[in-house]
């Protein structure tokens, strides 16, 4: 717990919070995802996977951006070759001779970065949407919902890309159209467990103490309706991800001077007929992993926390 | 049920209105309209005759009403590249899209309805949580990297299967189709394929889902006290009711695998709508996106609205309630 704050009272911090860090529900929950193996072990390997694709590039044979480190005359090497100056390819070169690895290594933390800030965004979003709207109810409810509505109904991939193909690539504005087809789902899931929380006796004791809206708000509903959200953004990572891949390997995406592994795939596209393979092949093995160990998490948790199987 | 059947149509007036509103704002106030409306290589005499030909000196209000007016008639402008209507262009591709979609559909759902119910019946079992996390990799393998490996293996290694293109076709009404000659289908085959995995996945789940429910609801119980063979319950009874979701996420997913054929098709240069989308994206020929995006509201609005319609007769428990 954070140091008592000066301007409320210690007590009080305590009574605020004791309920969202021990309650029975919470305390069910966690030791309901405990004892699942299943859980735990997908858990660890994304963990593993994450840090390898943040931190890894850091140990990367060379630097695939700097273009003194790699030559020309290593170009196309299949696996496992030896370059002039005797480093092991342990994954081939591509086109301009650059080290797969490292490319792939570098292109992960990318389509990593891509994948959690853009999810965070809109988890941040649409989960105020969602809140927004359970709790003021009436016209602006409506409003947003039908708002949600329409955002879902177009597939995500379509919106992204015609919308891409208006302001042009960029990382930023991947992000930018990966949020704007994303958020609605936190809103429509916020929305609906938010309304099954605030019908509860402690939302209508915390209004009785006197508490703003606004805090009931952030403070109590919006912490007790959060693991279904939590659920989703798993999988919504993944979907990030798959999604700014589709949309670089078609030409929308990141910018060719950050390649994400969507763009190593691409570039590798052109040499697929004449069987270097492994310029694409291993980048979408990278992306693949990446995906899979996500959806595997997502769904072990949501079938962890389905309220109907104990 | 008339008032609902009015109110949804309104509906859908209302979200096509949305959208061109949107569209127009994206093309005409996003940057400069003149050039994203106008080919870069007209001389500046047509330029001017284009933006007054095209009302481009107009307030902007007048602008879309005449936009709208436009499309209304079915008028989405002329594509640079091939100096023909943007619509019509777009038409003329579009039987190949839907050749693609409609196999895949079919493909998807012959297979995946029988496994998800040999899933759902055997619930937990050890074979049916291995499906079921094959399943998970069936939506997790990215569609263009799937389609280049099936290439990769199936045309480049084991020279079996074209990689790219149509193949010889056959008019049927007036329409080209592949899948009607041996060099068609061969053509198809990757394509529908890579298309219709992960819809595969999704049918597989959606039904494992449906059926592992159903086991336990009481007609099941009923029937099977009644002394029903099992196989008759399986089918007459859990299929019967599992039947009515999929078959209105059929539904959905038919307009959402236009969308995704994009990929399917450029991967394999299907000469469909999706790859004339990204063709036309690289070219910046601006009215044949317009166009594409409004006619695929279109069908989206049309599809999700058959759907409802759908839904509802299939199952006589749900009734079309008007909301204010």
């Amino acid at each position: 717990m954070a140091a008592p704050n000066t301007r409320l009272d210690r007590d009080e911090i305590v009574a605020v919070r004791q309920p969202l860090t021990n309650t029975p529900q919470r305390r069910a929950m966690l030791g309901k995802l405990k004892r699942r193996p299943s859980v735990r072990n997908s858990l660890i390997a994304l963990l593993v996977i994450t840090l390898i694709g943040l931190c890894l590039p850091f140990f990367a044979q060379q630097d695939p951006y700097d273009l003194t480190s790699f030559s020309v005359m290593d170009n196309r090497m299949p696996p496992m070759s030896e370059s002039f100056d005797g480093m092991v390819f342990w994954l081939g070169t591509d086109g301009q001779g650059r080290d797969m690895l490292s490319a792939i290594l570098y292109g992960m933390r990318i389509s990593l970065l891509v994948g959690l800030v853009s999810t965070a965004l809109a988890l941040i979003i649409g989960v105020s949407v969602g809140l927004v709207a359970a709790v003021l109810g009436g016209r602006i409810e409506a409003l947003l919902m039908r708002l949600v509505d329409f955002v879902l109904g177009f597939p995500s991939i379509l919106v992204a890309l015609v919308l891409l193909a208006m302001i042009g690539r960029g990382v930023d504005k991947v992000i930018l159209a990966i949020v704007m087809v994303q958020w609605a789902n936190y809103a429509r899931i916020m929305r609906s467990s938010a309304l099954s929380e605030r019908r509860k006796e402690y939302v209508e004791a915390a209004h009785n103490l006197g508490y703003s809206t606004g805090r009931v708000m952030f403070r109590h509903v919006m912490p007790n309706s959060l693991s279904a959200v939590l659920v989703l953004a798993t999988v919504q990572i993944a979907s990030a991800i798959t999604l700014e891949a589709t949309l670089s390997f078609l030409g929308v995406g990141v910018p060719v001077t950050e390649p994400s592994l969507g763009l190593l795939v691409a570039n590798g596209f052109d040499y697929l007929m004449s069987g270097a393979y492994w310029i694409s092949f291993y980048p979408g093995i990278a992306l693949l992993i990446l995906i899979f160990s996500l959806n595997l998490v997502g769904d072990r948790l949501r079938t962890a926390l389905d309220p109907k199987r104990s | 049920m008339l008032l609902y059947t009015l109110q949804r149509l309104l509906q859908s007036v209302a979200v096509l209105f949305a959208v061109s509103i949107a569209v127009f704002l994206a093309v005409y106030s996003v940057g400069n309209p003149v050039d994203l409306l106008i080919s870069p290589e007209a001389t500046q005499a047509e330029r001017a005759a284009m933006i007054a030909k095209m009302g481009l000196d107009q307030p902007v209000w007048a602008q879309y009403f005449t936009f709208l007016g436009n499309a209304l008639q079915g008028d989405m402008g002329t594509s640079f590249v091939h100096g023909i209507p943007a619509l019509q262009l777009i038409l003329s591709r579009m039987p190949a899209t839907f050749e693609l979609v409609v196999l895949a559909l079919l493909l998807a759902s012959a297979i995946g309805i029988p496994i998800g119910l040999w899933v759902g019946l055997r619930d937990g079992s050890r074979g049916a949580r291995m499906v079921m996390t094959s399943s998970i990799l069936g939506y997790s393998i990215p569609s263009f990297w799937k389609g280049m490996v099936l290439i990769l293996v199936f045309a480049v290694w084991l020279n079996w299967l074209p990689a790219s293109g149509r193949g010889d076709t056959v008019l049927l009404l007036g329409v080209p189709f592949s899948f009607l000659t041996f060099d068609g289908l061969s053509h198809l085959a990757m394509p529908v394929i890579n298309l219709a995995i992960p819809n595969l996945a999704l049918m597989i789940r959606l039904t494992a889902a449906g059926a592992s429910e159903a086991v336990h609801q009481d007609y099941v119980l009923f029937a099977r006290a009644k002394g029903v063979r099992s196989k008759r319950i399986i089918r007459r009874h859990i299929l019967r009711n599992i039947l009515i979701p999929i078959i209105t996420v059929l539904g959905v997913e038919f307009g959402a695998l236009i969308a995704f054929s994009t990929i399917t098709e450029t991967v394999f240069a299907w000469p469909g709508m999706g790859k004339l989308l990204i063709t036309s994206i690289y070219q910046l020929d601006r009215p044949v996106v317009v166009a594409y995006v409004m006619l695929i509201t279109f069908i989206f609005v049309v599809v999700n609205l058959l759907v409802d319609f759908a839904y509802a007769a299939l199952d006589p428990r749900v009734k079309l309630v008007e909301n204010m």
